[in-house]
């Protein structure tokens, strides 16, 4: 794989340099997306993951956090340009959502976004991934939406949290902006991270956890479940790896997100 | 005939106005004594005029008829409009009775008569008329009610048949594409007495809903993305070839996917029992709801047969209305679907009950939350 990467590097530096890129099999290397630089800096999060007191849902903490390494994170989502040169070169599943050029990749599941990474590191030469929930949720600032419920479970009464995330949904439903725009022209956030919280959730590299904490907020015990990955959008969702199509999910109630998209991270200099 | 966009356009925007909530008076069967079963004739009846309102709801009415045989008039004004069956914009055009998928649901009483005046607008582009499943005759009142555009008509009949029983639009030629696009609907004949739980005891209600189920047909071009049309002359040859493949693309309760969830759930509280008309003017259909029973369920909808009690989930078939009886016993959200989950998380054929009150730990509890093994 290194020497695969370096010679990526080398056939960008010939071709640049010289014009010299007949001499290499591989096709050109594709320039890398436009990204702006997340900083290692303290801030408030609410966390990931399913959180339970004594048994029963509650929200997650919020938390002072901070990401361990400055990362570069793509400006826009994965455009349906972007994804189709992978798919052309047989390194990446079909999207199935809409095919316009500026559109936002949708349809993507999250074997599907991996998959784009690993071919974007190797035409670039760079290591691309998928972002954690923290990354995301940085390069999100001001425009990440809180999803906590608010609301104290009652211990004699589960119904009163289920209908309250039944009516929470309700509500956000109300206002949801259903079309997929432009990759770039939705809205932009302090960092200068655009498209955020539209009709399109964005797969991250966090795992579900379960986290069981007791009455003084401590953690009892957490389990990560990996075959089910954090989507981020207008509330973070928890979705199946093979997911492509959320909207046909088969749970029996709630709302699932509209469309599945990506955008990536590389770390370093 | 000519076309007129801006009157289709204020037509459709009229249609997306919600119905008025309305609920069902619960009226004791305090009066024994049920005057005059049977009227030998119309002549000289009482007339009482209904105002209808758009499904779930159901106009008010009285469980037990607290008089004799009357005329209950309904109008109903047929709609050919664009309608939109899902949250990616699916169109397909509809044929609605009073303007809705499905048309409302009418109570009468048994010996009553229905009088209804349909009204077929200038603006529609085609012949409709009704076939009352209730109703004996003239292809039940299909042969007397053919309207063409700019034409009303009125029919009487005699309902002597207690329960819940489809109407559909029924033109010659082009029976089943009427129907599965929306033109149907159903109409509730109460015995006078009011529901009974098959050993002689009365049954009654807090509140009631009506759920059309609808099978859709919609063209898709090559890419596999669904067609939009012009007019429904224009997507009629398509619809027909997918209609033959017998594959429904949406099966839906009320018009479109989600119409019954959300912050269109339908509601109750502990304690309450819900009367749920469930009609499906084409196709079979199996309704359950998810984590309650049908107590008492006239699954074919026929008053005058014994109730089954505490059923798990009850098939109806095309072209019949069923009725169940529950009495919610405890608070949440409840999925009522069809019990194809298929046909409910796939294709749409799911509502939503929203139920407000206590938990009852004797009957739910949960021993030990998910732990480690």
């Amino acid at each position: 794989m290194r020497v695969w990467v370096a010679l990526a590097v080398l056939g960008f530096a010939l071709a640049a340099g010289v014009g010299a890129r007949l001499w290499f099999a591989r096709p050109a290397p594709v320039p890398g997306p436009e990204v702006v630089r997340l900083e290692p800096m303290t801030f408030r999060h609410r966390l990931d993951g399913d959180w339970r007191r004594d048994g029963r849902p509650v929200d997650p903490p919020r938390a002072e956090l901070r990401i361990p390494a400055p990362v570069w994170i793509m400006v826009r989502p994965v455009s349906v340009a972007d994804y189709m040169a992978c798919v052309d070169e047989g390194a990446c599943g079909m999207p199935s959502g809409p095919r316009g050029a500026d559109l936002p990749v949708t349809g993507v599941n999250w074997l599907d976004a991996n998959a784009y990474a690993t071919w974007l590191s190797r035409r670039t030469g760079q290591p691309w991934r998928l972002p954690t929930d923290v990354e995301w949720a940085q390069g999100a600032g001001d425009l990440f939406r809180d999803d906590a419920l608010g609301i104290a479970d009652d211990p004699a009464n589960p119904a009163v949290r289920w209908i309250a995330e039944y009516e929470a949904e309700a509500a956000r439903s109300r206002t949801r902006d259903r079309d997929i725009r432009p990759a770039g022209t939705l809205n932009r956030s302090g960092t200068g991270m655009r498209d955020i919280g539209g009709a399109v959730w964005e797969w991250t590299s966090t795992c579900l956890r379960q986290v069981d904490v007791d009455a003084q907020g401590r953690v009892l015990r957490e389990r990560p479940n990996c075959g089910i990955y954090i989507a981020e959008g207008l509330h973070r969702a928890a979705l199946t790896v093979f997911v492509r199509d959320p909207k046909s999910g088969g749970c029996s109630v709630g709302t699932p997100p509209d469309n599945l998209g990506f955008r990536l991270v590389r770390e370093g200099v | 005939m000519t076309f007129t966009p801006m009157t289709r356009r204020t037509v459709l925007a009229g249609a997306a106005i919600a119905g008025a909530l309305s609920q069902v008076h619960a009226v004791v069967a305090e009066t024994k004594e049920v005057l005059t079963p049977v009227a030998a004739s119309a002549e000289g009846l009482p007339r009482v005029k209904v105002t209808l309102v758009d499904p779930p709801f159901v106009h008010a009415h009285e469980q037990v008829a607290t008089s004799g045989p009357k005329i209950v008039e309904f109008e109903m004004t047929i709609h050919e409009k664009k309608i939109v069956l899902d949250d990616d914009g699916t169109e397909t055009f509809a044929f609605a009775f009073n303007g809705t998928v499905p048309g409302p649901l009418m109570v009468v009483h048994e010996g009553d008569y229905v009088e209804l005046t349909l009204i077929n607008p200038e603006t529609n582009d085609l012949m409709h008329n009704i076939d009352f499943h209730a109703s004996t005759g003239a292809l039940g009142g299909g042969g007397l009610t053919q309207v063409n555009p700019g034409e009303k008509c009125v029919l009487r009949f005699k309902a002597t048949k207690a329960g819940v029983f489809v109407y559909h639009c029924a033109p010659p030629g082009m029976v089943a594409w009427h129907v599965v696009s929306g033109m149907n609907g159903a109409i509730m004949v109460l015995p006078r007495d009011g529901l009974k739980d098959g050993k002689g005891n009365p049954l009654h209600y807090d509140r009631v809903y009506y759920v059309g189920e609808q099978d859709f047909y919609v063209p898709r071009d090559e890419t596999g993305a669904f067609r939009k049309y012009d007019s429904p002359a224009d997507a009629y040859d398509d619809t027909l070839k997918v209609m033959r493949t017998l594959t429904p693309t949406h099966i839906v309760f009320n018009g479109r996917v989600g119409a019954l969830t959300g912050d269109s759930a339908m509601t109750a509280k502990v304690g309450e029992t819900v009367l749920i008309v469930h009609s499906q003017a084409n196709r079979d259909t199996r309704p359950h709801l998810i984590g309650g029973h049908g107590n008492f369920v006239w699954a074919t909808g026929k008053f005058h047969n014994a109730p089954d009690t505490d059923q798990e989930t009850w098939f109806i078939p095309g072209g019949t209305a069923g009725a169940a009886l529950y009495t919610f016993e405890q608070p949440g959200i409840y999925a009522y679907v069809n019990h194809n989950l298929i046909e409910a998380f796939e294709l749409g054929a799911a509502a939503h009950f929203k139920v407000e009150g206590d938990w009852n730990n004797d009957l739910m509890t949960q021993v030990l939350a998910p732990t480690a093994v």
